[in-house]
């Protein structure tokens, strides 16, 4: 037989929420303090891009008398426990300590880092609530919560009174009463809610996806503009992250907000002032540039494992020469990204764009968004259709490489004008794009890899400090990369020819046909 | 689940002093526990401040009109919870009687809770009945208190010899020394003796304390009101053996205070 809470927020006043309490019991009723009030530190953990709380989880570092706890605990009533042992954050899943928790984490988490959301010291004060017999009948939790930001206001106390079994009648009129008084409000936030609202924040805030509202009939500069500003704020969001070099993923979504402001400057260039195109794009391509190095080697590294056990020939501790050296690389690439993206000309590139976006007013005369997004989305589908058309058996890897950015660049489109789309068509179409762009995209990446390991066996070899052992493997670990790419040249046909079969070209009909209306 | 039950043929020999005890001593080890207090005089309910009352009373429960696991309180303690008895108890040997396989309904009747619960304590009436057959063919150990005298030995043989002629399941039997006056010789001499002879009864003896006769003015457990005091300690020491009887998990400290 379950029993039940009820939760209360008290705004602090004259008196405190125990005396509260006790000025409207029933006379039959006392409050009587259960224990000493306890202060906890509380840290909640999440993704910078908020799986946990995506998947309905909260994970907390709790410090009191004890040592420190980890507990995830969710909304369908899910809770495990475990000791955080000197965990230091930010840190990955797997850097965890052993255990249900961490096994039930890694798989959340993936890549990505587990960092502080928002610290809070809670100072917890029980009390029981007693009937005429002296029997405990209820217990009162009284939370008081001070965020650690020394700026936010405290919110209110949480409250909460929680039947004993067989007793839940009474905790029911107890909490009627405590409804009834001025500066008690029924229900609260979740602890993790609460602190961030005393910061104008709330969880789930960050997401990598382009998400702006868009209508049909602005004018499609200010779309555009809009679409721009919002690539802006993931890119500057993921700088400190990719500085601090947190998990790889701040990289990859500040290297696909770049990305996606290149296509808008490329494809948009027309909708934008004279001028502004050509002022910015070498500046974004500059940005791109100085991340493509850190990308490649984390694509690489991250690949390692899986790839290393599909030698044949040769065993996978033959490779850590070679991934000693990947990852001295990386180490040197980062550092000189890092350098970059704290430079002054990195700092006047985004103030000045954002300040270019933000000075953007309508034009006098102009397409409005439905028609200028149907004008780009086809534009980037014929080139797709021509390109691709043109490719054979014989055609070089340039050709292809370079269909895959068109691709690219009709994907982006299509995202940055998704809300003026019926969302079913909208998702056929992409899920259309999205099987060519997989093909290509295998094949380019096995091509550089291949050329990569070839290239530093090369350098290993030059510099002397390579056994034949690793040079055997990294040959090893080529024709496999080689075989990846033959499979996925020769499935490119197939690929392409499903892309630009006549139900997918009607399929992305209805698409630009809709963007108009 | 394990299921303990105190019982004695013998009435006023310390089972409800041990039932409670042992049970708020099982909860702060972490465990589940549910005291169910089978003496319609409910000494235990009283103890633990609930009212010695279930609707539909002992037939209810028996018959399985009432559900067993909405009679049950929680008491002060976290962990532990309590079936309250019920006067209609005293009537418990007819309810049995009338129902199918009398003496394994109690059995079924707690099977449910095997979820919930990591300990069950049956505090039991005195005599035997139907009510004992019941409880001996649920339990997976008695513990039986004695007091240290020569009637009182014939009475553990008198239970040991039972339990020895049943008929399929048959508990584990552990007593110990209970109400041991310490001026008396005859007290102490059998306290140390009986434990030396005899593998089912515990080294443990409970003194005969005035802390333990104010149990029911202070209405708690010693092992709450005094957990420092000789008596609490004899209490712990007892539990810590019963607890190895029973397998059951030795508590970790943590840095965390339970309530």
């Amino acid at each position: 037989m379950s029993v039940y809470s009820h939760d209360f927020a008290y705004m602090d006043g004259e008196r405190s929420a125990s005396e509260v309490v006790r000025d409207v019991l029933p006379p039959q009723f006392s409050v009587v303090p259960a224990a000493r009030a306890r202060t906890l530190r509380r840290t909640w953990l999440d993704t910078f891009d908020w799986r946990l709380h995506q998947a309905g989880l909260t994970l907390e570092c709790v410090t009191g008398r004890g040592p420190a706890e980890l507990v995830l605990s969710g909304t369908g009533g899910e809770r495990i426990t475990a000791l955080a042992n000197g965990t230091r954050w930010p840190s990955l899943a797997a850097g965890l300590p052993r255990g249900e928790l961490r096994d039930r984490l890694q798989g959340l988490t993936s890549v990505r880092a587990l960092l502080p959301a928002a610290k809070a010291a809670s100072t917890v004060s029980r009390f029981r609530l007693r009937n005429a017999d002296d029997k405990t009948v209820a217990w009162l939790t009284v939370d008081h919560l001070h965020p650690a930001e020394p700026s936010a206001p405290d919110p209110p106390a949480r409250l909460s009174v929680t039947a004993v079994r067989g007793y839940q009648g009474q905790a029911d009129r107890i909490a009627q009463c405590l409804a009834a008084q001025p500066g008690v409000s029924p229900g609260t936030l979740p602890p993790l809610d609460a602190v961030l609202a005393t910061m104008g924040r709330a969880p789930g805030q960050y997401t990598n996806k382009v998400d702006v509202d868009l209508s049909a009939t602005m004018p499609a500069r200010m779309a555009l503009a809009a679409v721009l500003l919002r690539l802006l704020d993931t890119l500057e969001a993921n700088v400190a992250g990719t500085i601090r070099d947190i998990d790889t993923e701040f990289l990859h979504d500040l290297r696909v907000a770049v990305r996606r402001t290149r296509t808008g400057l490329k494809l948009g260039a027309d909708l934008l002032p004279e001028g502004v195109a050509a002022e910015y794009q070498p500046a974004f391509k500059w940005l791109g540039d100085l991340t493509t190095p850190t990308r490649d080697l984390d694509v690489h590294l991250m690949n390692f494992a899986a790839d290393a056990a599909e030698l044949t020939s040769a065993s996978p501790a033959d490779l850590e020469p070679f991934h000693d050296y990947l990852a001295e690389r990386r180490a040197f690439e980062q550092r000189r990204l890092a350098r970059a993206l704290r430079s002054a000309r990195f700092a006047a590139l985004t103030a000045s764009w954002r300040s270019a976006l933000t000075g953007l007013t309508p034009p006098r005369q102009g397409p409005d968004a439905a028609h200028a997004d149907a004008r780009i989305i086809r534009h980037a589908h014929r080139r797709i259709l021509t390109r691709g058309g043109a490719i054979d058996a014989g055609s070089p890897p340039e050709k292809l490489h370079d269909l895959r950015k068109r691709c690219k660049e009709l994907r982006y489109a299509l995202e940055f004008f998704a809300s003026l789309h019926d969302p079913p068509t909208h998702r056929r179409v992409v899920r259309d794009l999205k099987g060519l762009q997989d093909c290509l995209g295998t094949y380019q990446d096995c091509e550089v890899q291949r050329h990569e390991i070839g290239a530093v066996a090369a350098e290993l070899l030059a510099s002397g400090g390579v056994s034949a052992e690793t040079l055997l493997a990294m040959g090893d670990l080529a024709g496999h990369v080689g075989e990846r790419e033959r499979r996925a040249r020769s499935e490119f046909s197939g690929r392409f020819a499903a892309f630009a079969s006549r139900q997918a070209q009607a399929r992305f009909e209805m698409l630009a046909a809709g963007a108009r209306s | 689940m394990k299921i303990v039950a105190t019982y004695n043929i013998k009435g006023g020999v310390g089972k409800t002093a041990a039932a409670v005890n042992l049970s708020h001593l099982a909860a702060r080890d972490g465990l589940r526990v549910l005291l169910a207090d089978l003496d319609p005089q409910a000494a235990a309910s009283f103890l633990f401040r609930v009212r010695p009352r279930v609707k539909g009373g002992g037939t209810a429960l028996i018959r399985g009109n009432r559900d067993l696991d909405k009679a049950i309180k929680g008491t002060d303690f976290e962990g532990l919870d309590l079936l309250p008895a019920d006067f209609t108890f005293r009537n418990l040997d007819l309810i049995l009687d009338a129902t199918k396989k009398p003496t394994q309904r109690l059995a079924r009747l707690l099977r449910p809770l095997r979820a919930s619960y990591d300990v069950v304590f049956l505090d039991c009436p005195p005599g035997i009945s139907l009510v004992s057959e019941a409880v001996l063919y649920a339990a997976d150990l008695i513990l039986t208190p004695i007091i240290p005298t020569t009637l009182s030995l014939r009475t553990l043989d008198q239970l040991t010899e039972f339990i020895g002629g049943l008929d399929g399941h048959r508990p584990a039997l552990l007593a110990f020394c209970s109400m041991i006056d310490r001026r008396k010789r005859l007290h102490k001499e059998i306290a140390q003796r009986l434990p030396a002879e005899r593998d089912d009864v515990a080294a443990t003896a409970i003194p005969a304390l005035s802390l333990i006769e104010q149990m029911a003015v202070l209405r708690s457990p010693v092992t709450a009101s005094a957990p420092r005091s000789a008596a609490a300690r004899g209490y712990a020491d007892l539990w810590a053996e019963v607890r190895d009887r029973l397998c059951l998990p030795v508590p970790v400290p943590s840095g965390h205070v339970r309530s």
